[in-house]
């Protein structure tokens, strides 16, 4: 089947998402991303690899966070930055997303930074704009955020070296979030014989076993012995039904605390994609601990976002 | 045809350098073939600065048209550039781009008091303003086909030509 995000040569041209990309090019990634590593730990943390050429961050969704770190990424490879609001601006007056990307290719963007509600939005851009355009998934509903999930990956591969001996669990609201997906997917192209996920039934997508995973509704047993633990945030805005009686509940069931982190391996590490909710999902003592790698992954983030858009710059 | 045996072209390059070089000297081998070279100098003259490596791929001036090449390994320089006599070391001069590149990069360190290329071959057909130094010897080699170092299991050096 034609993967709309190689182009006729395999290359990546645009990241949409992990599902289905084959393992050489991930690992490509991650090595390069160790390069980038150097890079930003140098006097000039710039490479002119982007020189004159143009990313447009296309954000249907605040996310101030996730902004920020393609803009340093796409900056520390000397492209300029274009940074859009789109909530506010231009479909707020009744433009299409098409009619929107069309405008901003005709002002010669190279690169696109695209995050959306909608799930699928990311890859009609794709599918969309020219040959020598580039589409980046920055988030797409509930659908995938591959470079979170990539920098997840490559803070597991910096502490634990080897995939193939782990056991990773993955804690919260499975159910709302792109972010286990993403990282799910990329788990398993890289051959972790064991991952699992741990939350009540109701912030369960259904099937979700068949994503390769073991689902514990027990938080104590499904740490038992793991060696790398993902909480998620419990995504409050996307929240409408009754899924959950109430924060504090959640936290008392499902909060990583000292005592349930002491069933999981002595050398686990813990890791939060961000924002955190202290004390809904995760307690401070822990989000602060030793085991905690949560801010190694912002700075590996900015890496490996370099590394995406490098080698798609280059397709 | 017969090439030069590299490891009599590094002996010779040791012996050219020594009056050259000092307590301060720093050496900076380009991956990968340089890097090896440059590792065996960096011994044999006893140099006391550690040893740079550098992988200019996010400085080349072919990235629009080849892409990323695949395989980057880390840049590595493992002391303060600002001010420093510098000996950069790559195992073939061909283009000259290489070299341009990994000045480029080294400048990103910091500033630099001097540089002074080292190459094991210079195939002496450039298209930049860039000459070494320190040479092995200068070789003809077929227009279009790669020379490059290799170097097997036992550390030893040698040159081979792949045909373009």
């Amino acid at each position: 089947m034609h993967n709309p995000q190689l182009n006729a040569n395999g290359e990546l041209a645009h990241l949409l998402t992990l599902e289905g990309l084959p393992r050489e090019i991930i690992v490509n990634i991650l090595d390069t991303a160790a390069s980038f590593v150097g890079v930003t730990e140098r006097e000039v943390k710039k490479v002119p690899l982007l020189r004159g050429k143009s990313v447009f961050n296309l954000f249907f969704e605040n996310s101030t966070r996730t902004r920020t770190t393609f803009e340093i990424a796409a900056k520390r490879l000397s492209a300029d930055v274009i940074n859009l609001n789109i909530s506010t601006s231009s479909t707020a007056k009744g433009e299409t997303l098409l009619d929107t990307v069309d405008n901003l290719s005709a002002m010669h963007a190279d690169m696109f930074v695209v995050r959306h509600a909608q799930s699928g939005a990311a890859h009609m851009i794709a599918r969309h704009v020219g040959p020598d355009r580039h589409v980046i998934n920055a988030g797409d509903g509930r659908h995938a955020h591959p470079t979170q999930g990539l920098l997840d990956a490559y803070t597991i591969r910096h502490y634990k070296r080897d995939f193939t001996q782990l056991s990773v669990a993955v804690v919260g609201d499975i159910l709302h979030s792109r972010v286990a997906r993403s990282l799910i997917h990329v788990l398993n192209i890289l051959g972790t014989p064991e991952v699992r996920v741990i939350a009540p039934q109701t912030l369960l997508p259904t099937r979700v076993e068949s994503l390769g995973v073991r689902v514990f509704p027990d938080m104590r047993q499904g740490l038992q012995g793991v060696d790398v633990v993902v909480m998620l945030r419990l995504q409050n805005e996307r929240m409408g039904g009754a899924l959950l009686p109430s924060a504090q509940e959640f936290f008392k069931y499902y909060g990583l605390t000292p005592d349930k982190l002491a069933v999981a391996k002595p050398d686990a590490i813990v890791m939060h994609p961000g924002p955190m909710n202290r004390g809904i999902e995760i307690d401070s003592s822990v989000a602060d601990g030793p085991h905690s790698v949560i801010l190694p992954q912002v700075t590996f983030g900015i890496a490996v976002r370099m590394a995406v858009m490098s080698i798609l710059g280059g397709a | 045809m017969q090439w030069p045996d590299a490891e009599t072209l590094c002996a010779d390059l040791v012996v050219k350098l020594r009056p050259v070089v000092t307590a301060q000297t720093a050496m900076v081998g380009i991956h990968t073939g340089g890097a090896w070279l440059a590792e065996r100098l960096h011994r044999e003259l006893g140099l006391k600065v550690p040893l740079g490596r550098l992988d200019i791929s996010f400085y080349r001036d072919d990235y629009h048209k080849s892409g990323l090449h695949k395989s980057v390994k880390a840049s590595e320089i493992p002391f303060e550039v600002e001010a420093r006599h510098i000996l950069l070391v790559d195992d073939v001069l061909y283009t000259g781009r290489t070299v341009r590149a990994a000045m480029n990069e080294l400048f990103d360190y910091g500033r630099p008091e001097s540089i002074a290329l080292v190459v094991l071959v210079d195939r002496g057909e450039r298209q930049l303003p860039i000459c070494p130094q320190h040479c092995g010897a200068t070789l003809s080699v077929p227009k279009g086909a790669m020379l490059r170092l290799d170097r097997n299991g036992a550390g030893r050096l040698a040159l081979r030509l792949d045909d373009a």
